[in-house]
């Protein structure tokens, strides 16, 4: 028994060690990705103006069709060896703004491009620290990692730098993301290591159940994720900024033409944030499901509006609100942004808000 | 974009579509007819007001509640009227809190006692916000099952004249005939599962209705939850049991220490069932800085249903028994000492184990130990006793101050009595409380100094009374009580039912892409037969010049290419200058799936079909 507790002290030990040298990778790759920033900031693109004066152009005497030839990114069918080919030939909104995703932080320079590559690297590492350092916590408490807070937070940034990693190894165009990711990642493991930490320990009974292993990962899983739409919301909403300062004929200052010139294009972002709000909804949903039956069976009803469940639902229906406004035209753009950062907002309130300030019967929060 | 707007307004879609039919197959603007059942929008802000009498404002009115834009904003405001309730305390989840609040206070308590504000989720007006949410919801689907049945029904609608203008599109002269071509394509759009007619020259096909289905269940899905919710409510029953170990509970309304029950709620619809707790298991961490903090509540019971066989049953913290409709929860626990108590002549008058309430987390508890008959006092006269009682499942030791208990395991217990004699009032009338002592006709014991007398007893000893009064023995053997909390709360399983469906539907809405496919095959001017292909998405549809690029991949392998003409007329596509009409991801290539396109993505986005219709309005 002594033995056991030893090393189960030691792996907690090792743990933090890891948590504390993924920081340290982290800060690095932070630094890398800032090198990549300014190096990029040498070159000078201005896709944006061009394609807008451009598409102004070409729409004052008639609303051309652009037909992309095969160069232009026009489909090619998959049978490449067969010479007469059909192609297929697709179309835009005619309505949208026709705006090129910028060349990303490096901005076509090489050595920024080197220290990008660098940085993602230093994430990667950083990302497979965290996640000795949280399988190791798992193993020295012998259950999931996701007792208390701190234990919550760590896991978090494990699972959203994962879920960057996931989509650059997809090959998605997602590299934008790294300054803001591991920034946050920084920031919540700070406050993770030095305000939420907890003792390594086993649970109460209340949270001992093997709902803890489904609500609780797919609560986090949605947490990541929201996260990755809620940055994609913001940039979205400082890109469009942008560009409709552009195509009113203005001239942004220069700093805010260096950095979003090599952002991808509204259009992209707006699509990107959508997309990940929308696949995860039905998980989110399924969290609160999930988090109901548990309810029922640890405290005797499925709905009490305790704090934490009224916040799930209060996130979910904006979560809802921000679907609908997508699907209807008059609340598409902007307006459903904002309504996509008030629902992540809810989330995060959900999250540290009502664990710190409003007390309720999800005591696992185990700060004081 | 207000145009067409406009015309979503002022048109029905039924007949508009109807319309459509019947000019078929010629009607080239088929294609843009709605692909969704979305609801008619009415979203740039203006309102039209109508000039009609009752009946017109009444429609109007319907109109507006049953508009995307009201729904949005009942939403909105469904989740704001929920924040107070978490911020506040609230009477259905802590009223004791409720109370303290209330005295802390006083000037702005009766102001949110007025607005319902510690009742919420029952508030007038937050139910008024989820009721007129849900007619709106109803309002919705109603119209929009309806549509969708009788686009079921109907054949997908055939393709018009110029399929260049689609989101996506392809074509190529081929060696097979026009019968041959469009035989094909039939055949190819059934085989994947697409809903395929001919109509006319073209082959006309549509797929991903169940994105419709998806959301209609998904919304109907809603309304079965609420109302599951509702029926819980009403029927609903709850009550609080304290067992001791080797005492039992029987499923009926005397037996309660507490009951409370929804409106609709009658004693019939208990669920007739007892059981028996056996024993009852508490383990704590032992060392560390959560020393003392509970691992394990177990209770061990054996229960039967109404004249069936003992079954035997662990109930844990989380995992309840479930006999029929009832769930019997395991709530709290604590000690109960078994005393003895011996009256003047020695004779044993009272010999139980007496739950005590714990007032701490390391269970140091207190309670009453009450003799009420059978005890004569010295001079033989009938009296009853009152000992006040302090117990500690782990005792600091003689001289350490308070009776505060160290850890909540037995691990050296102790027993802090004092005696009162005289008329305990239990048959006074007035309902007592059976952990307080009504000292109102009872006198203290004494002892030789004119104190209350008083002993800290281990397990064991005994506490003889001055003046031969008899004495009380704290026995070796200390029991465990458990309390249970017995809910029964119908309609829980439609509720689950209506979750899952929700989700489904969800996934199904959220995932799936409805889209239309026309192949078009004719005869061109020099006797070739020319094949066209065209596809059109609703919204999100960033896979379907992928898909449509399969298509003709397949079908180009069973009508080859004819070999190329001599005097190339101009390409179709860059024909002539018309409007596109535009579809999500539209221009994303498709040459080889999974490549990623540096291209921008898409710079339309999640057009619906209103934009569509636009280019058939134009
Ligand atoms: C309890 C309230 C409601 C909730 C939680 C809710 C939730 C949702 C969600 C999550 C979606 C996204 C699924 C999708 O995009 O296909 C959706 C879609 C939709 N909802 Fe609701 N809804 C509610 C009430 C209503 C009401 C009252 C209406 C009618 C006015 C409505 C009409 C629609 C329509 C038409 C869509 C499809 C949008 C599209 O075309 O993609 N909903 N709803």
């Amino acid at each position: 028994m002594t033995i056991a507790a030893a090393t189960n002290e030691n792996l907690a030990q090792i743990s933090n060690v890891l948590v504390y040298s993924a920081m340290a990778v982290y800060t690095l790759a932070f630094l890398a990705h800032i090198a990549e920033w300014v190096l990029g900031s040498r070159s000078k693109v201005g896709r944006t103006a061009a394609a807008l004066t451009a598409a102004r152009k070409a729409a004052a005497p008639a609303p051309a069709v652009q037909v992309r030839t095969a160069g232009g990114g026009t489909a090619v069918l998959d049978k490449p060896e067969v010479a007469d080919r059909p192609e297929v030939v697709t179309r835009s909104a005619t309505a949208a703004r026709d705006v090129p995703d910028g060349p990303g932080a490096a901005g076509g320079d090489e050595q920024g491009d080197l220290y990008g590559r660098i940085a993602v690297s230093l994430t990667t590492l950083a990302f497979l620290l965290e996640a000795a350092g949280v399988v190791a916590r798992a193993l020295s408490v012998q259950r999931a990692p996701w007792g208390n807070m701190y234990e919550f937070s760590l896991t978090f940034s494990t699972v959203a730098t994962g879920a960057y990693l996931g989509f650059l190894l997809a090959k998605k165009s997602i590299r934008w993301l790294g300054l803001p990711l591991v920034t946050t990642v920084l920031l919540d493991l700070g406050i993770a290591t030095k305000w939420l930490y907890t003792e390594s320990d086993q649970l109460v009974p209340a949270l001992d159940s093997y709902w803890l292993w489904i609500h609780v990962s797919t609560a986090i899983f949605c947490g990541a994720v929201f996260y990755i739409g809620a940055v994609a919301t913001l940039l979205y909403l400082f890109r469009d900024a942008y560009e409709v300062k552009v195509e009113r004929g203005e001239k942004p200052g220069a700093f805010a033409r260096s950095v979003m010139e090599r952002l991808p294009s509204a259009a992209s972002f707006d699509k990107l944030a959508y997309r990940v709000n929308a696949a995860v909804f039905p998980l989110w949903t399924f969290t609160i499901i999930a988090g109901a039956i548990w309810a029922g069976d640890a405290w005797g009803r499925y709905w009490g509006w305790d704090p934490k469940e009224v916040w799930s639902f209060i996130t979910w229906v904006a979560y809802a609100c921000y679907l609908h406004a997508r699907a209807t035209v008059g609340w598409k753009g902007r307006k459903a942004a904002y309504l996509a950062l008030v629902a992540f907002a809810c989330w995060l309130f959900n999250y540290y808000g009502v664990n710190i300030w409003v007390d309720g019967l999800h005591s696992y929060a185990g700060v004081d | 974009m207000s145009n067409t707007e406009q015309t979503e307004q002022t048109e029905q879609p039924e007949q508009r579509e109807q319309a459509e039919r019947a000019e078929q197959p010629e009607q080239a603007e088929q294609a843009e007819q709605r692909l969704s059942t979305a609801p008619r929008q009415d979203d740039d802000g203006t309102v039209t007001l109508p000039s009609l009498g009752f009946v017109g404002w009444i429609r109007w009115f319907w109109r507006q509640l049953t508009s995307m834009r009201v729904a949005l904003i009942l939403l909105f405001l469904l989740s704001l009227g929920a924040v107070p309730g978490s911020l506040i305390p609230q009477n259905g989840v802590d009223a004791t809190k409720v109370e303290a609040f209330k005295k802390a206070h006083t000037t702005l308590a009766p102001i949110y006692e007025k607005l319902q504000l510690f009742d919420v989720y029952s508030s007038v007006w937050f139910s008024a916000v989820y009721i007129l949410l849900f007619v709106s919801l109803i309002g919705c689907i109603l119209p929009r099952t309806w549509q969708f049945t009788g686009q079921l029904r109907s054949r997908p609608p055939g393709a018009p004249k110029r399929l260049t203008r689609l989101p996506a599109y392809t074509t190529w002269r081929t060696t097979a005939s026009p019968d041959e071509a469009r035989e094909a394509a039939l055949r190819l759009l059934r085989k994947h599962r697409f809903r395929t007619h001919t109509a006319g020259d073209a082959v006309a096909a549509e797929k991903g209705y169940l994105r419709e289905a998806g959301n209609l269940l998904f919304h109907v899905a809603l309304i079965v939850m609420l109302v599951a919710f509702a029926w819980g409510q009403l029927y609903r029953s709850e009550g609080g049991k304290l067992v001791v170990e080797g005492d039992g509970f029987s499923n009926t309304l005397i037996q309660y220490d507490d009951f409370r029950s929804g409106t609709m709620f009658s004693t019939h619809d208990l669920e007739p069932f007892s059981f028996e707790l056996k024993q009852f298991t508490g383990t704590y961490e032992t060392s560390g800085p959560q020393r003392g903090t509970p691992r394990t509540f177990e209770a061990d019971v054996t229960y039967a249903e109404a004249g069936g066989p003992d079954k035997k049953a662990v109930i844990r913290v989380n995992e309840p028994l479930k006999v029929g409709d009832a769930k019997v929860y395991l709530i709290q626990h604590g000690y109960a000492p078994v005393v003895t108590v011996r009256d003047a002549r020695g004779k044993v008058v009272f010999k139980e184990a007496v739950p005590l309430l714990p007032t701490d987390a390391n269970v140091s508890s207190q309670g009453v130990i009450k003799v009420m008959d059978g005890y004569r006092n010295a001079k033989g006269e009938k009296e009853q006793l009152g000992f006040p009682a302090f117990f500690v499942p782990t005792f600091a030791g003689k001289g350490q101050g308070e009776m505060f208990s160290q850890f909540p395991g037995l691990v050296f217990p102790a027993l802090n009595l004092s005696a009162y004699h005289g008329d305990l009032r239990v048959d006074s009338g007035v309902p007592q409380n059976v952990y307080q002592l009504d000292t109102s006709k009872m006198k203290p014991y004494e002892d030789a100094n004119g104190e209350i007398f008083k002993k800290t007893l281990l397990p064991g000893e005994t506490m003889t009374l001055p003046d031969g009064a008899g004495s009380i023995t704290f026995e070796k053997e200390i029991k465990e009580w458990a309390s249970f909390q017995i809910s029964q709360q119908p309609g829980n399983g439609w509720a689950l039912g209506g979750a899952v469906a929700a989700l489904l539907g969800l996934v199904g809405s959220l995932f799936v892409q409805r889209r239309r496919i026309w192949v078009r095959a004719v005869e061109g001017a020099d006797g070739v037969t020319v094949v066209e292909m065209a596809g059109l998405g609703r919204s999100e549809s960033p896979k379907l010049p992928e898909e449509l690029a399969g298509l003709a991949a397949a079908l180009h392998s069973v009508a080859p290419s004819a070999p190329p003409r001599n005097d190339p007329e101009p390409d179709p596509d860059t024909e002539q200058a018309v409007p596109a009409v535009p579809a999500e991801g539209a221009e994303k290539c498709c040459a080889s799936p999974g490549d990623d396109p540096r291209t921008p993505s898409s710079r339309s986005d999640g057009e619906t079909s209103h934009e569509a219709s636009q280019g058939a309005t134009q």
